[in-house]
């Protein structure tokens, strides 16, 4: 009954997405007020409708509902309860349900935070939203309907994939979903301003906050990923280039140059065009990564559930939403004012820079990530591009950008002047070759990377103290600093943050790229081995039961000088009804460096008391490729809460301002 | 017209959308099993429903047959059932049901314990109750109660469809449930030409 409710209010949804974006559109086109006025309304129970469906299915997994097809092959009885509650995206079509359920969320909000934006506006946004919502429902009700019976039901589940029995899998595809779908808002956005016409600083204005929210979500999203990926499946890397993340990080990619060229939208009315088609892409990104998961065109340890119909859909809702998109850009873009001049160096210039080198990024990760499909379209054979070709070809690109990420800041508006910053700069770089050329040999050996690594992360904390110093000094008069810098307004916080976290970001790549060390080795009870100065002692395994699992537990101890440090358990587990093996990896982990080890496999399977496989890692710095994404998500969540965002809706509801506050 | 200068992104969008169009036509996990057009490994299973009577693929020599591996807890299975039992009714070519793993498969169950006979027995009861369920379309089943003809065979997951020639040898692999293209498409042709 619960399970049909769900399908039920999912076709609701369909009906009213399309009833709500149609007449909305044509309203505001038509400037037919009753119509305009539907669109709040109209989001509100779409997302309340979608809503609904979103807690059947969570209520069959909770239930136990085995009749259910999508349950009985993703759950199952012994699983643990937030797991079952989590399990609901644990597959193709729960996915899709999680991802609609965040774009009717993000439709409800700027439903709710839209009291200073015009109505026609507001109905242009909310209509794209509920066209794209149309879109997903009907390729969710067509093709992958997570409430579909089997008559009688099954006795029992066949489980999640034990791979994502975990935490991370609790918080990673919300978060990632979220920050994927947020670019729907900013693409909204885009198609309202190109169907007005009204691309000017106000448009700009709008749609930083929910960009800047998308991105700080996408951000943490991928950084969970790539940590579950480093703990989870027991390879010790934190990145492999596969198509599902480069999927994410294509969108990540353009959706930071989005950011900074939005910046220069609203503040001097330049790069309109270039603004929009960035909002374009960021969620056409979005979408092609949906296609490529989903489809099944790209192999991937992601792809759960493939199928060629689903394939058919989606390229045509591609093809539909991006290609209308685009056409609605080409029509309208030439018509669109070029904006303020500026000069061959100036803020305008460098930002430029980073867009187009943000862009060349990601260029390159599609380029990379299609590849082989072209190959294979084209009779030249199977392959696969790896690492090798993605790290070859991003450090160049990305080297130059984090280097221009420290002038950046100090670049005025039009025209700077490049002596000026150079005086002033001089001395970052000086400090930052010396930490490049000296700091290497603490860890025993210079290698050109660490060295350029090395270089761009102090370069770049060393500008952002002196810009952000400078700035607070100049407009400190007689305060103290801290008040000063307290003072400065939240968008400059968050600037400097989020470019302190890729200083932070590229001290952990560059280390951990530099001087790990792995060492897979048989170890007998007793047996002791030494990577990087840590030493490890295997004492045996022992058998542990989990609520569906049994696993071999094995007894690591962390030696320092020859004393007993901590205690490390990697296990072994085995799922009782997937019958899968999995590792899980016992981490000590560390400000400067992770120790990891990984049981392998028994050397005699019949013998599981004696010798075993058995992989040990040394990390260092690894922990702060995440804490550095951490920053960024950071600095993006305080430029999001600057000021000049809400002023207008405070100045109409006084009654909300918090006592005490200055006007 | 007038000259648009944006109108190249429309190109390069359509130049995309046809590779991903062609790109849904390919098949990134076709690769090819390493066991097409190799001699379907040897096997000598109990049969199910023929007590003390046991089945080896060599007693096919000379008829085009299908394997198909299934288990009753296996949900995927019930989906292609159907199109199984219409096969079988058709007669287009014998076919040998291969129950893997029947009991230890099962999630539910706890056979770490369990003695041998009595996972035999259980086997069994759970298999014909469930072919009794869901029509049988087998010409034979056999009881794979361990999973190694299942290795020999590189069983990925259940189900599994194979198609063996008059020699032997495996000329088709269908990796999860069939479908009615797929079997239409290139299961039907496939042992048409083969009985030629």
């Amino acid at each position: 009954m619960i399970p049909e409710l769900g399908h039920f209010a999912l076709i609701l949804a369909l009906l009213v997405s399309l009833a709500v974006g149609v007449l909305t559109l044509l309203g505001a086109h038509q400037n037919r007020g009753p119509w305009i006025a539907l669109a709040r309304p109209g989001a509100q129970a779409m997302a309340f409708l979608v809503t609904i469906a979103y807690l059947c299915l969570t209520q069959a997994f909770v239930a136990n509902d085995f009749s259910v097809i999508y349950v009985a092959q993703h759950s199952n009885s012994l699983l643990p309860l937030q797991y079952r509650i989590a399990g609901v995206w644990g597959g193709h079509e729960g996915s899709l349900l999680l991802w609609m359920l965040m774009l009717t969320w993000w439709a409800l909000l700027v439903s709710g935070f839209s009291r200073n934006l015009p109505a026609p506006m507001l109905a242009r946004v909310l209509g794209t939203l509920c066209l794209v919502a149309f879109g997903f429902l009907l390729f969710i009700l067509l093709t992958s309907n997570p409430f579909e019976r089997v008559l009688p039901g099954v006795a029992e589940g066949r489980d999640l994939n034990p791979m994502l029995q975990d935490p991370g899998l609790v918080i990673h595809p919300p978060l990632l979903y979220m920050g994927y779908v947020g670019f729907s808002v900013a693409y909204a956005f885009a198609i309202a301003a190109l169907l007005s016409g009204q691309l000017d600083a106000a448009w700009a204005r709008w749609s930083r906050p929910w960009t800047l929210a998308a991105w700080v979500l996408l951000t943490l999203g991928i950084a969970m990923g790539s940590w579950w990926a480093y703990y989870e499946l027991g390879w010790g890397g934190w990145w492999f280039w596969d198509p599902v993340e480069n999927a994410s990080l294509m969108p990540w990619l353009v959706g930071t140059a989005l950011l900074h060229s939005l910046a220069v939208t609203e503040k001097r009315g330049s790069f309109k065009n270039w603004t929009v088609l960035l909002a374009i892409s960021a969620f056409s990104l979005s979408l092609l990564g949906t296609f490529l998961v989903r489809s099944g065109v790209l192999t991937s340890v992601h792809a759960f559930a493939t199928d060629p119909t689903r394939g058919i859909f989606i390229l045509a809702f591609l093809v539909t939403v991006i290609g209308l998109s685009l056409a609605l850009f080409v029509w309208r873009a030439p018509k669109v004012g070029l904006g303020g001049r500026f000069g061959l160096f100036s803020r305008e210039s460098l930002l430029l820079t980073n867009n187009v080198l943000l862009v060349v990024a990601a260029g390159t990760v599609l380029l990379g990530t299609l590849y082989p499909l072209l190959i294979d379209a084209l009779a030249l054979g199977k392959i696969s591009v790896g690492p090798p070709y993605f790290n070859a070809v991003f450090v160049p690109i990305m080297a130059p950008l984090v280097f221009l990420m420290g002038i950046g800041p100090f670049a005025r508006w039009k025209h700077a002047s490049l002596p000026e910053i150079a005086r002033l700069l001089k001395w970052a770089l000086g400090v930052a070759g010396v930490v490049a050329v000296t700091l290497p040999f603490m860890y025993g050996s210079w290698t050109p990377l660490v060295g350029l690594g090395l270089l761009l992360a102090t370069w770049v904390a060393l500008t952002v103290a002196i810009n952000f110093v400078q700035r607070v000094q100049a407009t400190r008069g007689s305060d103290s600093f801290l008040s000063a810098a307290l003072r400065q307004p939240r968008h400059f916080w968050g600037m400097h943050l989020a470019h302190l976290g890729v200083a932070v970001f590229v001290v952990g790549i560059t280390m951990v790229g530099g001087y790990q060390e792995e060492k897979d080795v048989k170890m007998a009870p007793g047996d002791t081995v030494t990577v990087s100065g840590n030493t490890f002692r295997f004492l045996g395994v022992k058998q542990v039961e989990g609520p569906n699992y049994t696993a071999w537990q094995g007894q690591v101890e962390l030696l320092r000088d020859g004393r007993l440090d901590k205690r490390l358990h990697p296990e072994k587990r085995h799922y009782r009804s997937s019958m899968m093996p999995m590792t899980e990896a016992a981490i000590d982990a560390g400000l400067l460096r992770d120790v990891y080890v990984a049981l392998g496999e028994p050397i005699d399977r019949d013998k599981p008391e004696a010798e075993w496989a058995v992989r040990v890692y040394y990390k260092p710095f690894v922990d702060w490729i995440w804490a550095g994404c951490g920053i960024m998500a950071l600095g993006g969540l305080v430029a999001m809460l600057d000021r000049r965002y809400r002023t207008r809706r405070r100045r109409r509801n006084p009654a909300n301002r918090p006592a005490g506050e200055a006007p | 017209m007038m000259k648009n200068k944006f109108a190249w992104i429309l190109v390069a969008f359509a130049a995309l959308v046809i590779l991903l169009a062609v790109g849904l036509n390919l098949d990134p996990r076709e690769v090819p099993s390493p066991l097409v057009d190799k001699p379907a490994p040897a096997f000598k299973l109990p049969r199910l429903g023929a007590a003390g009577q046991a089945f080896a693929p060599e007693e096919m020599r000379g008829k085009v047959w299908m394997l198909n591996v299934w288990a009753s807890w296996c949900v995927s299975c019930r989906q292609e059932h159907p199109l199984l039992v219409q096969l079988g009714k058709q007669q287009v070519a014998p076919i040998v049901g291969l129950n893997y793993k029947e009991v230890r498969g099962d999630g539910s169950l706890d056979s770490s314990k369990m003695p041998l006979e009595q996972e035999h027995a259980l086997a069994r009861e759970r298999a014909t109750q469930w072919l009794n369920d869901h029509g049988d379309p087998y010409t034979l089943t056999v009881l794979d109660l361990d999973g190694r003809v299942g290795i020999d065979y590189g069983v990925y997951g259940v189900p599994e469809t194979y198609v063996i020639d008059k020699a032997g040898i495996i000329r088709f692999k269908q990796i999860g449930p069939l479908t009615p293209e797929v079997l239409e498409k290139k299961i039907l042709p496939l042992i048409a030409e083969l009985n030629q």
